[in-house]
């Protein structure tokens, strides 16, 4: 783009550098000279002096000065500014001069060559003719000087050359051309730039001596004249805080010029270049808040400065600029490592450059409305001879003029009709717009998501302006969601009206058609008669018409729109719109609701779909239709009315397929749920409504899940929250707030019509067999067909309750590990209404605890359903938890031949097992035989019969047995000796007869078995007499290796009198037998103590008469002697009856005593 | 005086905007729209401060050209935005605070209006003063509290008072 009259100049924005030329020069065929340009220009960063280089022949003409003047007395200034000053001493008039030659300290033709290097400097002199510009010369030189010093004849060639061309010491340089060539430009550079401030120093000063020349009523302009040079010179020896300072005072002095219409534009151009001049240095100094307060004072300063009316749009364009300008410099500094705030960054400035652009556009578009017929006047009053203007912000048709009176008006009136007709060709979208994109971009980055929203809004909008409909859409479209998810609906109408009008001007169908649903919807907040217009475009565009323009639209684009709706309505070709509304907030409301969360299979899932219009007038639509995630029944719910195109507005009240605004309309749909679908959720995917027709244009509102779109959720959860009465409606009429959406509903399966009883006797008992009757009776009214059983552990209990539970239909065997413990789908056949079935069930049960057993009954029937047959599979559960206990407690004791307690037993002397059986079962059990295994150290004494067949036990009673038994010498075993196994078989008193017998095993305890040295057992009677003979044979068993000695006492007894050996001492040899012979004669009737038998192993001192009176019995009853009975007294039992002596204590004894003795 | 004054939900949806030149009304929404960038970051910011010592009064939000928006928050994130004049220099920041606290107190008497819904936008349907007025925030606001409603309270109050001071306290602590 050129640049336009508000642009800054490109001198004003660039930083001012110093400027030296340097001549003398062959850059082009010299290839050292080359080489010397080149380290000037390349690499000029930061760190190097800020010097611009030119290279320019040494005869160069520079501008002319103008002669001196010596009073200012009688001259009037022309203007502030001049157009070319700054370039004139940024670009052309250097501050030093720099004259190249080649020459050696020990040049053979040295002069020749200093006068040649003289004439040189003196031609330059003379075209710098009264500038203060300075001269230098550099000497480029083959040789690496020596040290200052050292070299004689270089000084003395020095101070002659210097002689020759008048030039101070300090101007002459050598420049050796050696390898070091960019140090020596760094240093020949810094040498310059020295040169350079003297120069604008002295420049400096120049500027403020005429300063005492000038009067206050003439040359107020020359006060900002200079002060403005001033500044400029500063800037340019780099001294940017007396430059600011210059400026801000240059500044002041503008405003205090006679502002009038004529000059007010140049006032306001000056203050511009010094207020862009003041606030780049201030970003400069790292004071962006002097900056922005400058800028302030400066807009509200010029703010009111219009001028001329009639080229009002000018201030406009300027304004615009002033903070483009700023937002620029802002901007820069911001790359440069400032930090700008949310509330504090260019997009601001940017934003507000946008609002003058389009007051000047607006301005221009009032201003500048000249009939066509107006040519643009020749000569053009706006060119100037040499093209630019003298000074900046002046009329090019009255230069230098500053009367304020207009000298010509019809001059003037040309002048502003150029100016307007010119105005008349800006593209100002186009301006406004970059300004907008500008700004966008810095709140984007400045956390301003609604502001961006609102700019992109008027981008749209000046696209719109510009006629560029699609773009404008394109950023409406993209951010009417912010606004419609905010719930800004006077801001989202607004920017739908004018989307509407870019969707009619380009006849985009389904734009248009989207539009106006939501412009029809409750988001709008357009009024009815504006509604009733749009339903009305809608309605026709659905009858493939075209609709009516859009009111304010451009008439010539409203043409060419009527056009292409006309091309659109011939144009044959897809006319089905499908428009998903989640998106948006459109005119008709859908919410589906289904009646309950559940339904049973063989009742009809029945749903309401409520709709409701929210447009000024009826409107008819042609279909709806439900889609499901099971897609076979999306048949069976929809509805559709064939009406022909023309009817859409015929009849509007009647027939469901009219919605009336503002009620509710409730659609009641039906459907016979697949038994496949049992157990399944039924999900209503999506809601399509259409409306128009096919032969028409078909427009399909598409809701997904169960209807709301972008408002809706918001206005539930107020709904939800109000607490407000709602006034009661007729019938069938619903409040739209209260219906909730149900979008899904689970199927379950038929409610079961069959009873299942259980019937069993708990609790269970350990191992057995237990029977559980399963009664099933039908109560249907049908025959039921495939009835399965499943019956067992519950799933989902402990494992190890799994295993160790078995469950069978067969109870007349025992069953094992190999038997599930779930048995699942028993086929057990059909079953006719009212009829009963009993299954029995047997479970065993290996450990004790509870268990959670389950009967599950299915079976299939025939329904009807709304007319149809289908097949409904039923079930129903049962659960109950069954207790198991020990069906019995045994106790297992070892007692001695004299019932006494044995902690140990001693080998080969026989002793007695005692086992005691407790019922804990809380029925009656029946032991049908017990056995005991003995282990194989273990031999019986005598049979080992059951004692206990066929013993019923009830509760809390208990069955005994006892076995007397001898355990062989073994020698010492560690941890005593296995006894054997007690097995019991039992069953249940009340179990059948083909229930099998369990046997429970107990493992008998282990005893520790020890061994005696010597055993003694005595064989004696029964019982004895009074005075008569008793005789007792001891037998004294060695049961040692070795040869015992014994020492044999008896002692003597009150109560009888014995034969036999009183006191002995014999030896016993190993495995022998040694019987001792006593003959006993009672003396006293009674029980009475036997002469008590004392025994002394000698090689045994542990062996006691205490060990020893366990083996022996230590007393005996004597009877009387009675004469009747004496035959009877002769034969005193065999040796079978030892048992007998053992219950020699037994009262039934004492009685027959007493009996007898009476 | 402020030339336009919106109270916006907690949801940033407005739930009363009013402005006096009625006929420039689209800037003014976009205006208070717009600040609310501004609201939000400043909240966001004062998260971690405690509630207790928060202050409700954001201060001026972003100066325009021609106006100033000023901001305020409640502890239950309802915002108050008041656009001013830039050029009324009478206005300063005191004034402008008490503007909000009388802005406040109104709102707080819509909240405790039985009729009205929390959430629902203020629909000035008992409006007492003309809508062209409601700006002048003092009686501004009665817009939104009128008389008929504080009649409907004293009724409630009246009703109450068999349940003894507590049940009057519970009223008016809502």
């Amino acid at each position: 783009m050129s640049p336009t009259q508000w642009d800054l100049p490109v001198e004003l924005c660039c930083r001012p550098m110093a400027f030296v030329t340097l001549t003398g020069l062959d850059v082009v065929y010299n290839a050292v000279h080359r080489a010397v340009w080149d380290a000037f220009c390349a690499n000029r960063r930061a760190d190097r002096v800020p010097i611009s280089f030119k290279v320019l022949p040494g005869d160069h003409e520079y501008p002319k000065c103008r002669p001196k003047r010596t009073s200012y007395e009688w001259y009037i200034p022309k203007g502030i500014l001049k157009t070319g000053w700054m370039n004139k001493h940024l670009n052309l008039v250097p501050a030093l001069v720099v004259v190249f030659y080649e020459l050696d300290w020990d040049e053979p033709q040295w002069k020749e060559k200093q006068s040649e290097c003289a004439t040189r400097v003196e031609i330059v002199r003379q075209s710098l003719q009264g500038r203060n510009t300075k001269v230098a010369v550099v000497l480029i030189q083959k040789k690496t000087p020596l040290p200052p010093g050292e070299d004689v004849i270089a000084s003395e060639r020095a101070a002659a050359l210097c002689n020759a061309c008048e030039l101070s010491g300090k101007s002459l340089f050598v420049l050796p051309h050696t390898d070091h060539l960019v140090g020596y430009i760094i240093r020949l550079e810094n040498a310059f730039y020295e040169h350079a401030q003297t120069y604008y120093y002295t420049e400096i000063r120049r500027v403020k001596s005429h300063k005492e020349f000038l009067n206050k009523t003439t040359h107020q302009l020359l006060f900002v004249r200079h002060q403005f040079k001033i500044a400029f010179f500063s800037e340019l020896k780099q001294d940017t805080q007396n430059a600011l300072k210059n400026y801000r005072t240059a500044y002041n002095l503008v405003h205090e010029l006679r502002a009038h219409e004529t000059n007010i534009l140049e006032i306001k151009t000056m203050a511009g270049f010094i207020n862009y001049k003041i606030c780049r240095l201030c970003f400069q100094h790292n004071t962006p808040l002097d900056a922005i307060a400058q800028f302030r004072k400066h807009i509200d300063l010029c703010k009111k400065k219009i001028g001329s009316a009639e080229l009002s749009f000018e201030h406009a364009a300027w304004m615009s600029k002033q903070f483009q300008a700023f937002g620029d410099l802002f901007d820069e500094a911001i790359k440069l490592g400032l930090t700008a705030i949310q509330t504090q960054n260019p997009g601001f400035y940017y934003q507000q450059a946008a609002y003058y652009a389009q007051e000047r556009k607006q301005l221009a578009k009032s201003l500048c409305n000249h009939e066509a017929s107006i040519m643009y006047p020749n000569p053009d009053p706006l060119e100037t001879q040499t093209g630019v203007l003298d000074f900046y912000g002046q009329r090019s048709w009255r230069q230098g003029i500053l009367s304020f009176d207009l000298s010509d008006p019809e001059k003037e009136k040309v002048g502003v009709l150029a100016i307007q007709l010119k105005e008349r060709n800006v593209a100002h979208s186009e301006i406004i717009i970059t300004l907008l994109s500008n700004a966008v971009a810095q709140f984007k980055k400045y956390k301003c998501p609604r502001m961006k929203s609102h700019l992109m809004v008027q981008m749209g909008e000046e696209y719109y302006y510009a006629k560029d409909y699609t773009k404008a859409l394109k950023l409406l479209d993209y951010v009417m969601c912010d606004y419609r998810s905010e719930g800004w609906w006077t801001l989202l109408t607004s920017i739908l009206t004018t989307a509407l009008k870019c969707s009619y001007l380009m006849a985009q169908l389904k734009d248009y058609i989207t539009y106006s649903l939501e412009l029809l919807g409750r988001a709008s907040t357009l009024k009815d008669d504006q509604k009733s217009r749009i339903e009305k475009n809608l309605i026709n565009v659905l009858m493939n018409e075209s609709p009516d323009p859009e009111p304010d639209c451009d008439i010539f684009a409203v043409k060419t729109a009527q056009k292409l709706w006309a091309d659109r309505i011939s144009l044959a070709g897809s006319n089905i719109f499908t428009i998903g509304v989640q998106d948006f907030v459109p005119f008709v409301q859908c919410k589906a609701k289904f009646h309950a969360p559940s339904f049973h299979v063989d009742v009809p899932v029945e749903f309401d779909i409520y709709l409701k219009a929210d447009c000024p007038h009826p409107i008819r639509f042609s279909k709806l239709c439900v889609s499901f995630n099971n897609q076979e029944y999306n048949q069976f719910c929809v509805i559709e009315e064939a009406s022909k195109a023309n009817e859409v507005l015929e009849n509007p009240t009647q027939g469901k397929m009219c919605l009336v605004p503002g009620k509710t309309r409730k659609l009641l749909f039906k459907f016979v749920a697949k038994t496949e679908d049992v157990g399944k959720k039924i999900e209503i995917t999506s809601v399509d409504l259409a409306l128009g027709n096919e032969t028409g244009r078909c427009v399909v509102l598409n809701w997904q899940g169960g209807g709301g779109d972008a408002a809706s959720s918001q206005e539930a959860l107020q709904a939800a929250r109000s607490f407000k009465r709602r006034p009661k409606l007729p019938d069938n009429e619903v409040h739209w707030d209260s219906i909730i959406i149900q979008a899904s509903t689970m199927i379950i399966s038929r409610v079961p019509n069959i009873s299942v009883h259980l019937r069993h006797e708990p609790p269970a008992l350990t191992n057995e067999m237990y029977c559980l009757v399963v009664t099933v009776q039908s109560h249907e009214k049908t025959q039921i067909r495939d009835v399965k059983l499943t019956a067992g552990l519950k799933p989902g209990q402990d494992a190890n309750l799994t295993q160790k539970t078995h469950v069978t239909l067969h109870g007349t065997e025992l069953c094992d590990e190999s038997y599930p413990a779930l048995l699942t789908d028993i086929p057990v056949g059909d079953l006719h209404p009212g009829e009963q079935l009993e299954k029995m069930l047997y479970v065993r049960c290996g450990t004790v605890g509870s268990r959670m057993f389950l009967v599950y009954v299915s079976y299939l029937i025939n329904i009807t359903a709304e007319e149809k047959e289908i097949v409904c599979k039923c079930h129903k559960d049962e659960t109950v938890t069954i207790e198991t206990v020990f069906p019995f407690d045994v106790a297992v004791k070892f007692v001695s031949t004299k019932f006494e307690h044995l902690e140990r037993v001693y080998a080969d002397i026989p002793f007695l097992l005692m086992t005691d059986l407790l019922s804990a079962s809380p029925w009656a059990l029946t032991v049908v035989s017990s056995e005991l295994q003995l282990a194989p150290s273990m031999t019986t004494v005598d049979q080992l019969e059951s004692q206990v067949d066929n013993v019923v036990l009830q509760t809390g009673e208990s069955a005994s047995e006892c076995f007397c038994l001898r355990c062989p010498s073994l020698g010492n075993v560690e941890g005593g000796v296995a006894t054997g196994h007690y097995i019991i078989s039992w069953k249940r008193t009340s179990a059948m007869e083909n229930i099998p017998v369990i046997r429970t095993v107990i493992t008998l305890p282990h005893v520790i078995v020890e061994n005696i040295p010597l055993h003694v057992n005595a064989d004696l009677p029964s019982f004895g007499r009074v005075r008569e003979s008793l005789p007792v044979k001891y037998h004294l068993q060695n049961k040692t290796d070795f040869v015992q000695d014994v020492e044999i006492s008896v002692e003597p007894s009150d109560a009888f009198m014995f034969s036999g050996l009183k006191q002995i001492r014999l030896r016993i040899l190993p495995g022998t037998e040694q019987e001792m012979l006593y003959n006993f004669y009672p003396l006293m009737a009674g029980y009475q103590q036997l002469p008590s038998l004392n025994i002394n192993l000698l090689r045994f001192p542990n062996f006691t008469n205490q060990l020893l009176r366990r083996f022996i019995p230590t007393s005996i009853f004597v009877k009387l002697l009675g004469r009747l009975r004496q035959e009877n007294c002769l034969n005193p039992g065999g040796g079978a009856c030892s048992e007998w002596r053992l219950r020699h204590c037994t009262p039934a004894w004492a009685t027959e005593q007493d009996s007898v003795s009476k | 005086m402020a030339v336009c004054i919106a109270v916006i939900a907690k949801e940033n949806y407005p739930l009363y905007i009013r402005s006096t030149p009625t006929e420039n009304e689209l800037k003014f929404h976009y205006m208070v729209h717009t600040s609310l960038d501004v609201v939000d970051e400043k909240i966001s910011a004062m998260g971690k401060a405690l509630v207790d010592q928060r202050e409700l009064y954001l201060g001026l939000l972003y100066p325009t050209e021609d106006y100033k928006v000023y901001g305020y928050v409640t502890n239950s994130k309802v915002k108050f935005v008041m656009v001013v004049d830039s050029s009324n220099t009478a206005l300063r920041d005191n004034e402008i605070r008490s503007m909000f606290r009388k802005l406040h107190n109104s709102y707080t008497d819509v909240m405790c209006n039985p009729f009205y819904n929390p959430g629902d936008r203020i629909q000035s349907r008992w409006a007492l003063l003309p809508v062209s007025d409601p700006v002048q925030v003092g009686p501004a606001f009665c817009v939104l509290l009128p008389s008929f409603c504080r009649t409907c309270l004293a009724i409630l109050v009246a009703k109450m008072q068999p349940f003894g001071k507590q049940g009057r306290k519970g009223l008016f602590k809502l």
